[in-house]
């Protein structure tokens, strides 16, 4: 049996091969993610994000084990930081991870930055979609240990759990911008530690003052949790729960939103490269790049410059509409 | 680019010593690898299936307890068994010479008792590494 097929009937090895593919060829193998597509759009996406250090890892262990019952297999990507120097990573989450290594129906998978910002490695949305077409009815996105700008896990995930702890610092922190306001769960791990409660209720103030921004008219819960001895954790599940049924009657515009985003990036991508390409055949690459380094024209204008002298090379491309070539047909589930 | 090689690192058993484990996890890296670290007493199914999820090209065992010629041909096993017998297998540790042609005949790449140079362990990973797809 091919790839595809071994994938979408659940194996396991297929599918860690099939990552792998994702991951190695920038840009992904167009083939195999063409195929998987019309079984994708099922799965149910968690991400999990906070500082370093908060526990997500022995957070997600525990998450893993209790969604075990309503969903017959479980995906988790975990997101390491790859060194900015020689390239290498430590990928330590499964260490955390020991109960849900140890049940087959749980598959981890770690993934290491590769220079990427934002909080996830570029492969993770297609990690995404195989674990879905795989079977894995329920994936947690496990993101790098996230400051403040790594937000990129918003953009695919039905709900985002945000992790914090104890002792971080003051409100002042709880107040900016950032991770802060794309979380609709907050757990305040490590809740038998000195100042749980202050810190609980902090976030709560800072819930409380946010503008209802948040589709639904959803208010971002706090859940205490510890995730080491599991308290807390079947109320952070009802939590989640809750989250997710609330989102069921925005799901259509979540999936469009998403969708749009991407086509725009991998639009944006696209014509990027075909448009360098032709510049550095052509010449005219060297050739703005020069007058931009003397001086003679700014880096926009050198940019307008190339995209006119394209499109003028190709004379009638962009005229007239696509025909033919797709049904449009829309996909039911 | 070149392709980054993967590694995972395992600690089977009751072994609690996993100092050398992470000095060797750390040389990887800054060899420009990507190392799971799986973590302590691990049972070969556990390493051989996360080694399998993981898509690993090299799997380096450490042990220290005495137990590898058990451990190492029943991961070695775990790992056909799922789907991933193209997985290479480096064995580290204490280990006596007497014990080292039963594991190489068990499948075993290589064996690296006390004393090996790391630079000698990543340069044969990444050898070892290179020959798979």
């Amino acid at each position: 049996m091919d790839l595809v097929s071994r994938l979408l009937a659940g194996d396991p090895a297929a599918l860690a091969r099939a990552i792998t593919l994702v991951e190695r060829d920038r840009p992904a193998p167009r083939d195999l993610l063409a195929a998987i597509h019309p079984h994708t759009g099922r799965a149910r996406v968690i991400g999990v994000t906070g500082p370093p250090g908060v526990g997500k890892s022995t957070l997600v262990d525990q998450l893993a084990i209790s969604f075990r019952q309503p969903h017959a297999l479980v995906g988790v990507l975990a997101v390491d930081p790859s060194s900015p120097f020689t390239g290498g990573a430590i990928l330590g989450d499964r260490v955390r991870m020991a109960r849900s290594s140890a049940d087959p129906g749980i598959f981890i998978r770690s993934l290491a930055t590769r220079g990427q910002l934002g909080g996830l490695s570029q492969a993770t949305g297609d990690a995404i979609r195989l674990m879905d077409a795989s079977g894995r009815s329920l994936i947690l996105v496990e993101t790098v240990g996230a400051g403040q700008a790594e937000v990129d896990i918003m953009n695919h995930a039905h709900t985002v759990l945000v992790v914090l702890a104890p002792g971080l610092g003051d409100d002042v922190q709880a107040i900016k911008a950032g991770i802060l306001e794309i979380g609709h769960v907050f757990a305040v791990n490590k809740a038998d530690r000195d100042g749980a409660d202050r810190t609980a209720a902090e976030l709560e103030m800072m819930l409380e003052m946010a503008p209802d921004c948040r589709a639904g008219g959803w208010r971002p819960p706090v859940v205490r949790t510890v995730a080491r001895d599991g308290r807390g954790i079947p109320e952070l599940v009802r939590k989640l729960d809750e989250h997710w049924d609330c989102r069921q009657s925005e799901l259509d515009g979540w999936c469009r939103r998403q969708a749009a985003a991407e086509l725009s990036e991998t639009v944006e991508a696209m014509a990027g490269s075909r448009l360098r390409e032709w510049a550095a055949k052509s010449g005219m690459w060297e050739e703005v790049l020069d007058a931009i380094v003397g001086r003679r024209l700014d880096p926009r204008r050198g940019a307008e410059t190339l995209l006119s002298h394209y499109l003028d090379s190709r004379p009638g491309e962009d005229a007239g509409s696509p025909t033919g070539c797709w049904t449009g047909r829309r996909r039911n589930t | 680019m070149d392709r980054i090689i993967r590694v995972m690192v395992a600690k089977p058993g009751l072994d609690s010593h996993d100092r050398g484990a992470k000095v060797v996890a750390r040389a990887y890296r800054d060899a420009g690898m990507e190392v799971v670290y799986t973590g302590l007493h691990q049972t070969s199914e556990q390493i051989a299936e996360a080694a399998v999820q993981e898509d690993v090209d090299v799997l380096a065992v450490s042990i220290l307890s005495g137990a590898h010629s058990v451990l190492l041909p029943r991961i070695i096993g775990s790992l056909r068994e799922r789907g991933g017998g193209g997985i290479l297998v480096l064995a580290g540790g204490v280990i006596p010479e007497a014990d080292v042609p039963a594991l190489l005949e068990a499948g075993v790449a290589r064996v690296f008792g006390p004393g090996s140079r790391l630079d000698t362990i990543v340069e044969f990973t990444r050898e070892l590494a290179g020959g798979r797809i």
